[in-house]
């Protein structure tokens, strides 16, 4: 038990003995006992190394514990060695599965500390790029959704269907999974040829599949007795445990930064929705998901639309020095909220960079969530919680 | 079987004859012929092409597969039971090879006419479960302990079902017999109509369902996937077998789902035979010598049909949760094939 004792703060300390003197009889007469899970580092359901400590009696969990850092790269600490328009390159592989998402909030903390702003264009771009990198993102999530669960089919056709917004991105930037395109004052390019007729085929596209995972998914009954009334996260302790995106949304939580943070970015230039679910259970997680990328293919289709002309550079000196000051801006990535707290002194490179990545404080909650559930919704709820493992130890 | 020889087979060739024919008529189709066949099909579901390169079409996938198994190193971890492990894997396949004894493939092609046939089927197949538990409980893995464990339960709890829906067909055929079973359904008739004969699909439909629903859980394949759920106890009671002791589990899985294929078709689809109203057959004597023939190519295609329903339900819906598992064997298909029996024995009586 000196596990226990060492990663369970008081207040679980003291449910978990209350339920074992709850169950104290009738382990006496079954003779009983539990057994600790390691689940990971190493398996398929934490697609990347988390390891979770579970205690179990039989099927059900008497707590359960992540436990993190087995896959930490030390970009804050990278960094501080690298320039300005070389971390990008590190911050594009935090969120792998969005990884354009990862620069924009950095490059926006230093043009806020050069006091530059993008041009309209330029930021035209990076919103439709941004959002073509939660769509790649969340795509991938409601596929993974259904393995989780047993069912094999719809990840093909996540697959399938990502690879047609990651050919997109790979289009406009030259890399699929780590774009690398975005600069302090704008962008590298401007977008090819071909590339706006394609891209509103392609969110046809995207749509048509978003309601193929509603049928073949959401509306099978066995995922909804899976998700619906399982791990439910209520509104408070959500804001508590400093849950952000979809996942705080599903828990009826109306916050979405991308209108409610002034950012020089398109979105406030544009009309869309920000879903919400009152449930908070898994359910509510996986339907907001599904939702935002439907409302994501409308916002890129709508800034297709209304992308003005002009140049995609702001007047930016070619050896970036950033003024003394610290800055914080955060946007609303894939998984959450990100942002970066850059610390500058006046040099070719960032002092000190606190990175806040999303999937850490959603991850903090499964302690709480996990309690009393069996093992199979150890892994719905994890899912339904959506972590990347870079975006957890960075 | 015997007296299609002109010459006198002695009592242990014929036992050799018919071990050979076991193992071909098992292995190929049951093995090859279904795992080809689903692996394309599931491949055709998930819009991609599947095996291309072992063969013609990846035809000849299943052969490279056991290659590339055979080669691989033959692991026992250090604090299993090796004994008990050893022997696991061969207790399921044994248990799939015990069933396919009874099943008939034509007017005389068959391996056993067993009077209880159906009772001893069930009660082989019955078998798959000590293996599952001894290779759950010998491999000293967590995982394979918690799916070895759940596959008991799960395969226990299914196994109640499935006799229940069986005994439907037994009312009604009035026998145990599988020849019989057969015989029974293709020389008898829907109110007077007998130009179906009466495969019990019709009159036993909701034996059918019940019975398609408990072998899948008995299959142990989605939705009823636990013991082996790969994203929770990444392989269950499979998780610490290697090489080809896995391979044999692995053709276990599909040559049982195969011969689970094969019991359905003789119970509910007519086995081998097409309605004798058809060419004036009455009764199995009568029936014409080359049905011996196309009997077991009926019966494959039959099972083919299955085992493709079998595997689209796999393929297409998510797996329940443990608890939901034994509420729904318990509280749904255990009443419904109780009704069934009852409506069956007053259809029985009264008409």
């Amino acid at each position: 038990m000196s596990l226990t004792d060492r990663v369970l703060g008081d207040r679980q300390r003291l449910a978990y003995i209350a339920s074992q003197a709850a169950d104290a009889r009738l382990n006496v007469e079954l003779e009983t006992e539990g057994m600790t899970l390691n689940i990971g580092p190493q398996h398929p359901a934490t697609h990347g190394t988390l390891r979770i400590i579970a205690r179990l009696d039989g099927e059900q969990v008497v707590w359960a514990e992540p436990s993190c850092g087995y896959m930490h790269r030390g970009y804050e600490k990278l960094a501080e060695v690298r320039t300005y328009p070389q971390v990008t390159t590190l911050v594009n592989r935090i969120d792998w599965l969005g990884s354009f998402a990862n620069e924009v909030p950095f490059i926006l903390a230093a043009e806020k500390l050069m006091d530059v702003e993008a041009p309209p264009r330029a930021q035209h771009i990076r919103t439709i790029l941004f959002e073509l990198s939660r769509i790649a993102n969340v795509s991938l999530f409601l596929g993974d959704l259904g393995v989780q669960m047993g069912a094999i089919t719809p990840v093909f056709f996540a697959f399938r269907d990502r690879e047609y917004v990651l050919n997109l991105i790979e289009g406009a930037t030259g890399g699929r999974f780590h774009p690398n395109f975005d600069r302090i004052g704008g962008l590298k390019d401007d977008l090819p040829k071909g590339w706006i007729a394609e891209t509103k085929a392609v969110m046809k596209k995207l749509r048509t599949f978003c309601d193929q995972i509603e049928d073949l998914l959401f509306g099978n009954e066995i995922f909804q007795s899976r998700t619906r009334g399982i791990g439910v996260i209520p509104r408070d302790i959500a804001m508590q445990f400093g849950l952000s995106g979809a996942n705080l949304r599903a828990s009826g939580v109306d916050w979405d930064l991308r209108r409610d943070h002034p950012l020089p970015m398109a979105w406030n230039k544009i009309d869309w929705k920000v879903w919400t679910h009152p449930d908070g259970d898994s359910f509510a997680r996986c339907w907001v998901r599904l939702q935002e990328t439907r409302e994501a293919t409308k916002i890129v289709d709508q800034l297709l639309d209304t992308i003005p002309s002009g140049p995609i550079m702001a007047k930016v000196p070619k050896i970036i020095k950033v003024p003394e000051g610290e800055a914080w801006v955060s946007t609303e990535n894939p998984l959450g909220e990100m942002g970066y707290y850059v610390v500058s002194r006046g040099e070719l490179g960032p002092f000190r960079v606190k990175i806040r990545s999303a999937s850490f404080n959603n991850i903090s909650v499964a302690p709480w969530a996990l309690r009393g559930v069996y093992v199979p919704d150890i892994i719905t709820i994890l899912a339904s919680l959506y972590f990347i493992l870079g975006d957890i130890d960075r | 079987m015997m007296s299609m020889f002109a010459v006198e087979v002695p009592y242990w060739g014929q036992s050799l004859l018919r071990v050979l024919g076991g193992i071909v008529a098992v292995l190929l189709p049951a093995g090859t012929i279904v795992y080809v066949f689903l692996f394309k099909m599931m491949s055709f579901m998930q819009s991609r092409l599947g095996p291309m390169e072992a063969g013609p079409y990846g035809s000849l996938q299943l052969v490279a597969e056991v290659g590339k198994w055979l080669q691989k190193e033959d692991i026992i971890p250090e604090r299993a039971d090796a004994r008990i492990f050893k022997m696991a894997p061969i207790v399921v396949l044994v248990s799939t090879f015990l069933l396919v004894a009874v099943v008939p493939f034509g007017p005389d092609a068959w391996f056993t006419n067993f009077e209880v046939g159906i009772f001893y089927a069930l009660a082989v197949s019955s078998l798959s479960v000590l293996g599952i538990l001894m290779a759950g409980w010998a491999s000293a893995n967590k995982y394979s302990l918690l799916g070895g464990l759940r596959a008991a339960g799960q395969l226990i709890a299914y196994e109640l079902p499935m006799v229940l829906a069986v005994i439907g067909v037994v009312i009604q055929a009035g026998t145990m017999n599988l020849q019989q079973i057969v015989v029974a359904q293709n020389s008898g008739s829907i109110f007077g109509f007998d130009g179906l004969g009466n495969p019990y699909i019709f009159t036993q439909f909701v034996g059918f369902v019940v019975f398609m629903i408990a072998i899948q859980a008995e299959l142990t394949q989605a939705p009823f996937d636990m013991p082996i759920a790969e994203s929770e106890l990444v392989s269950g009671y499979m998780t610490e077998y290697s090489g080809f002791r896995f391979l044999i589990f692995f053709i276990g899985e599909f040559a049982t789902a195969g011969v689970f294929s094969l019991l359905t078709s003789v119970l509910f689809l007519g086995g081998w035979g097409v309605p004798f109203a058809w060419f004036g057959w009455t009764d199995v004597d009568s029936v014409a010598n080359w049905m011996n023939v196309v009997g077991p190519v009926i019966m494959i295609t039959k099972m083919m049909l299955i085992a493709f329903i079998i595997m689209w339900v796999r393929f297409s819906s998510p797996r329940f949760r443990e608890d939901q598992l034994q509420r729904f064997a318990w509280k749904v298909l255990i009443p419904v094939s109780l009704g069934n029996i009852a409506l069956t024995s007053i259809f029985k009586v009264v008409m």
